[in-house]
């Protein structure tokens, strides 16, 4: 008999993470779709009403994002303006339908190479904080996401919140999703940045790019090459092959390899103007 | 784990016994029996089960039901206050929001959400929050247009009836008929209304694009499976294992045997109670496989070394069309100029959002079948033969059809519930998955054509050579009416002396190619209308001049030689839009002149269409039966199926007209076999124009025998009372006491029953003849803009003109131009099947609220001789024009060629830098 449980409490969930497999349940728009029919040959867990771990908090130490905070949770929320880009993303994830259901974990565990809420949060540095009855550990995003479909998640393991460090609460920020149709798309191509200027130039610079390889990485050698640029330096720069090494595009039913490297320079140009001339949320 | 969950819907308190991980719609829709939320896909990609949860919007096919206790959801059948509607309800149906009504529920209820945080919203707010539903039918606007009017924006404007309209009901812009119940979620679809005590169906099928199999230990699996209680395949087929949709083609097996040709086929059909039938792992099902070479492009078909698919079909060939008139080889290589498109263009999914779904009944030695389809006669006739019963033991009694759009013509779940139903004394319904329906069911053809056009330097055509390859899938399907179609109509509405088109239908290892709006026109239009685009550039001429010129006119024949002396619209069409063309020039220039704008181009486009109404060469009659009963209300037997299209209400304003009374006068009985007479099939843009003629040739009947029977005037009204038909003559009343009639047979005191069949000539063998009685125009203006840095192009403006004779309701026309210009879309921008990839509504994609133009319509009436009330068709006709409308509007902007279709922002970019090459060369 395969069994349901619905942990009131984030210690009874851990408890049974303990001592068996799970198939854990959130918001359920990636396990539906993907196992929904089988779902009753599956020990399912239920994690929906720990309410410990929704909600976001802000303070001096940085902001913590709940694991089972919703897209639509975070794009209402009052954030600073570094947030913009995680807060656009949020309204680009599926349609409002999804964003009512989907967690921001969820997003990260599904581990898609297409998942929106990635590079915003990489771009704020985000940690994963994981709970067991063991404790709680804390990974980079990077180090958290693997591969495709593939975290770092250990048996008996949680995802509790998603932490953004203090020092990422500076700058603005902006996403861009590039897709074949307006809405309910998955892109071929996305780029997030957080963006910090001082006298018309760039100080300091955070750029992602999602689905151009099979996780979203973010492009150190360009953000290093841009700091002390102006924005209307931006076109003249020669974008060396050397900005791209971290990403490795392919060619799939969305767009072909080539396309994703030649819109990769715009998108980015275009969202670094974006965020230097965001003024208000959204 | 079968905990109760208790929860409230629409404000009474519910509980749910199914297991906690339910899906929030299986419980609504099995449990509940609220079947108004609809189930399109099961992955949150189509939004047809949207419904509030504690006045939030979710997806309930992603919602465990463990996750809604204590909590409130609102659904479909919440609106409505008993008799009075919503107020998006009534601007739904007052608006023409619903056609097939298959996704108004989601939309209403992302309405109700919509409105409920945001009073006013504007119309990005409304294509935002409305954005997560899909709708295949309408394009989209006249729902965004419902929701703004019922929030109480002001600024909609109705559709306007046509003028003197004051005594008749043709020319009024009405809302359908059939509306209420789709506005209201009541309407029963396929999936809908099942008998109590329905066995449930799954198909098993091909994983493989071509493949071998065996059947494995079937009474094993049985005995394992308590549950299931039947696996049926080949070898319990009585009748005819071969169906096709026309006579010679049926070559296609409902379960195919030891081989299967294409990914999806169905080997097998396991029959057991429904909940054992749901969790059924199919992986467990005893079959072995042995995978064979496959081909699904057409050109590898042709090679020598190809595997056949068919013995008695050699070189993979199913057919070839031809047609030709004049001298093409002189007029081609002897002219001005010459130019060259070749285009290609890939399967495209219908994308209803209804999945096949039905359920059947065997009563005594008869079976019956309730669910959708677009063809009452030709199922029952396909049914009989392959069940080896006579059609009168089969009755078809179509559900209301979520979507069809030509797909829905051929059988698909119908034989397999029909023989599971007959042999197993209860019920058996099916509802395909999404990912089921992608897969095996007809898609549009493929094409690869080569085209060229000469002309001479004062702009006239000289000469057209055509040849398109079809990739006709599997079995033949509807491909040989795409074959002889595409060359009748390839020339487009133009005069053409010298013309040859051939094309050619191959078999490969994919779904069938079958019918989809257009039979290949739309394809083949696109290398047409471009190929006049870059000719017109070539001469120096504006491509609007230059199609006036070459356009075709009453009293000039068609490339198969037909002449019309009347009816011919096309001059109209583009006349209607010649101002539009020059404002859009102007637009143009005053976007690419700014240097603000610099990188994004504006660009403008035309595409134009002909297309011939009805069955090509040949008889394809309607029968529309009137009567009238004792209580005074008028019964239409109205079997021309409304797939979404309007012919419930369309029939009926021409049947009133014929009668000489008001449509409120009616009641509809449906295309149900037994009762209703075969109005022939909902395709080709027949319907109105055929079955429209047999309702106004039997309402002028009926409405001879009334006044023969009362002996009045001609002239005379008809209006009722209860019991009772008034007549008013001049000065002369008179009650006509209906009470004291006798009834006929079917329970009527007068009755008219009439058929229509188009007056057509049959195809020589150089494809010159009168295929159509009728055929309607169009020509579209598309304005977009195209971003030159990552090639994405974003639609503005499409400006209409359709000759539709008569707009028997302009409401509905203008649904149909909507609707089809949003299928066009798609096939320009974005829409391609990959046998095997694109199975689902994520990765195949249709366009979404956020995709459509703004719409102008200019609805031309150049009357047809053979029309109802001059009547032309036009379901079809809407999409054939948007395609190469974009593509010419693509080229203006920034000198990109894309007719390797879908033009999606990769390809359009590498054809920007192809040109931009291009131009530093020179």
């Amino acid at each position: 008999m395969v069994r349901f449980e619905r942990p009131q409490s984030l210690e009874e969930a851990l408890g049974l993470l303990q001592n068996q497999q799970w198939q854990v349940l959130a918001g359920g728009t990636d396990i539906y779709p993907a196992i929904g029919s089988k779902l009753h040959e599956y020990d399912v867990l239920d994690i929906s009403r720990l309410s410990e771990i929704k909600g976001i908090t802000l303070n001096k130490k940085g902001c913590r994002i709940g694991a089972l905070t919703t897209w639509r949770e975070i794009w209402q929320a009052q954030l600073p303006p570094a947030f913009y880009a995680l807060q656009q993303a949020a309204r680009e994830v599926g349609s409002i339908q999804i964003q009512n259901s989907a967690t921001i974990a969820g997003n990260l565990c599904n581990a898609s190479p297409a998942a929106d809420g990635v590079p915003p949060l990489m771009v704020l540095d985000a940690q994963i904080e994981l709970t067991s009855l063991n404790g709680t550990r804390h990974l980079p995003i990077s180090e958290f996401i693997l591969g495709n479909r593939q975290t770092a998640l250990n048996e008996g393991e949680i995802v509790s919140a998603i932490i953004i460090p203090n020092q990422s609460l500076l700058g603005k920020s902006h996403f861009s999703k590039l897709g074949a149709r307006r809405y309910l798309v998955i892109s071929i191509a996305m780029v997030a940045v957080r963006l910090i200027m001082n006298d018309n130039r760039i100080r300091g610079l955070a750029v992602s790019v999602g689905s151009c390889s099979v996780v979203a990485r973010r492009l150190k050698a360009l953000e290093l090459a841009l700091v002390g640029k102006s924005l209307s330096e931006l076109d003249e720069l020669a974008w060396g092959d050397d900005f791209f090494v971290d990403i490795s595009p392919i060619d799939d039913v969305r767009a072909t390899k080539k396309y994703r490297k030649d819109a990769i320079k715009p998108l980015i140009i275009r969202a670094i103007r974006a965020a230097a001339q965001e003024e208000s949320k959204l | 784990m079968n905990n109760k969950i208790s929860f409230k819907v629409n404000g009474n308190e519910v509980e749910s016994t199914l297991p906690q991980h339910a899906r929030l719609s299986k419980v609504l829709r099995d449990e509940l029996n609220l079947e108004g939320t609809k189930v399109g896909c099961d992955a949150g990609d189509c939004g047809a089960c949207s419904v509030l949860i504690d006045g939030e919007l979710v997806c309930a096919c992603l919602t465990a039901v463990s996750q809604v206790e204590g909590k409130h959801v609102e659904t479909v059948e919440g609106l409505a206050a008993n008799d009075t509607l919503h107020g998006l309800q009534e601007s739904f149906l007052k608006l023409g929001a619903a056609q097939c009504g298959i996704c108004t529920p989601g939309m209403l209820m992302s309405a109700v959400a919509l409105l409920k945080h945001n009073e006013k919203p504007s119309r990005e707010d409304v294509e935002y929050a409305l954005g997560g539903v899909l709708c295949r039918c309408t394009g989209y606007t006249k729902i965004i247009d419902a929701v703004l009017d019922a929030s109480g924006s002001g600024e909609i404007q109705s559709v306007t009836s046509s003028n003197g309209v004051e005594n008749c009901e043709v020319g009024r812009a009405l809302p359908r008929i059939d509306g209420e119940a789709k506005v209201r979620g009541d309407e029963k679809f396929g999936a809908d209304n099942w008998p109590e005590n329905t066995l449930l169906l799954r198909v098993i099928r091909s994983p493989f694009h071509h493949a071998k199999f065996t059947l494995g230990d079937v009474d094993n699996f049985l005995s394992s499976n308590p549950e299931i209680y039947k696996v049926f395949s080949v070898k319990d087929v009585v009748g005819d294992n071969f169906h096709g949709v026309i006579p010679g083609f049926e070559d296609q097996p409902v379960f195919a045997d030891k081989i299967t040709r294409y990914k999806g086929e169905a080997i097998a059909a396991i029959v057991g109670e429904r909940e054992a039938v749901e969790n059924l792992n199919n992986e467990i099902f005893p079959v072995s496989w042995e995978e064979l070479p496959a081909h699904i492009l057409p050109l590898d078909g042709l090679r020598k070394d190809a595997v056949q698919l068919h013995e008695n079909m050699p070189n993979n060939i199913l057919t070839k069309g031809y047609v030709e008139c004049g001298d093409v080889e002189n007029n081609i290589s002897n002219s001005d100029y010459l130019v060259e498109v070749n285009s290609k263009t890939p399967f495209i999914e219908h994308g209803y959002i209804e999945p096949e779904a039905g359920y059947a009944i065997r009563k005594n030695d008869r079976i019956e079948i309730h669910g959708c389809t677009q063809t009452a006669f030709m199922n029952r006739f396909s049914i009989a033969k392959f069940m080896g019963i006579n059609e009168e033991n089969v009755r078809i009694n179509p559900s209301a059809c979520g979507g069809g759009f030509g797909s829905k013509i051929d059988l698909s779940y119908q034989p397999l519930i029909a023989l599971a139903a007959w042999q197993m004394d209860r019920p058996v319904a099916v509802c395909y998955t999404r990912n089921e329906s992608i897969q095996s069911t007809t898609k549009r053809h493929p094409s690869e054509i080569k085209l060229r056009l000469s002309a001479d330097k004062n702009g006239k055509i000289n000469a057209l050579d055509f040849e398109g390859i079809f990739n006709t899938g599997s079995y033949a399907s509807w491909g040989p009416t795409v074959a002889s179609r595409v060359p009748v109509h390839a020339s487009g509405p133009y005069c053409i002396k010298n013309y040859r088109a051939n094309s050619l239908a191959v078999f490969t290892h994919t779904a069938p190619s079958g019918a989809f709006r257009g039979f290949g026109v739309p394809q083949s239009a696109v290398a047409q209308e471009c190929a006049f685009d870059l000719m017109a550039e070539k001469i120096g001429m504006d491509p609007l001049e230059f199609r006036k010129l070459n356009a075709l006119e009453n009293g000039v024949p068609t490339v198969t030689g037909q002449i019309f002396d009347s009816g011919v619209g096309i001059k109209d069409c583009l006349d209607a839009l010649t101002q539009p063309w020059q404002e859009a020039a102007e637009r143009a220039k005053a976007w690419n002149d700014n240097s603000k704008n610099q990188g994004i181009r504006y660009g403008y486009g035309l595409g134009t269409c002909w297309y011939g109404c009805g069955n090509t060469g040949m008889s394809n009659p309607s029968t529309i039966r009137i009567g009238i009963k004792k209580d005074g209300r008028v019964v239409l037997h109205q079997g021309a199926i409304d797939i979404g299209q309007g012919a419930n209400t369309v029939i009926t304003q021409i049947a009133a007209d014929a009668i000489g009374i008001t449509i409120d006068a009616f009641d509809l009985i449906g295309a149900d076999s037994d009762v209703t007479p075969d109005a022939g099939k909902t395709s080709a843009s027949r319907q109105t124009f055929i079955s429209g003629n047999a309702a106004r040739i039997s309402g002028e009947a009926l409405r001879t025998e009334i006044l023969r029977h009362a002996n009045v005037s001609k002239d005379a009204k008809i209006s009722f009372d209860e019991n009772a038909i008034l007549l008013q003559d001049g000065e002369n009343q008179q009650r006509l006491d209906l009470k004291s009639l006798k009834t006929n047979d079917f329970g009527y005191v007068f009755m008219s029953e009439e058929s229509y069949d188009p007056p057509t000539k049959p195809l020589d063998e150089k494809g010159q003849g009168e295929p159509y009685a009728v055929y309607g125009y169009g020509a579209q203006l598309m304005e977009l803009l195209v971003d030159e840095a990552l090639g994405t192009v974003k639609l503005l403006r499409l400006t209409t003109a359709h000759d539709v004779g008569k707009a028997i309701n302009p409401l509905l026309v203008e649904g149909q131009i909507e609707g089809g210009s949003a299928q066009g879309i798609g096939l320009a921008l974005m829409e391609e099947f990959l046998p095997g990839r694109t199975e689902n509504l994520h990765d195949y994609l249709i366009p979404t609220m956020g995709d459509m133009p703004e719409f102008k319509h200019h609805l031309v009436e150049v009357a047809d001789p053979h029309g109802p009330y001059g009547a032309k068709g036009l379901g079809e006709h809407v999409l054939i024009p948007t395609a190469p409308a974009i593509l010419n509007a693509i080229y203006k902007a920034c000198g990109a060629q894309v007719y390797d279709l879908p033009a999606t922002p990769d390809k359009v970019l590498a054809a920007i830098k192809r040109s931009k090459k291009l131009t530093k060369k020179i």
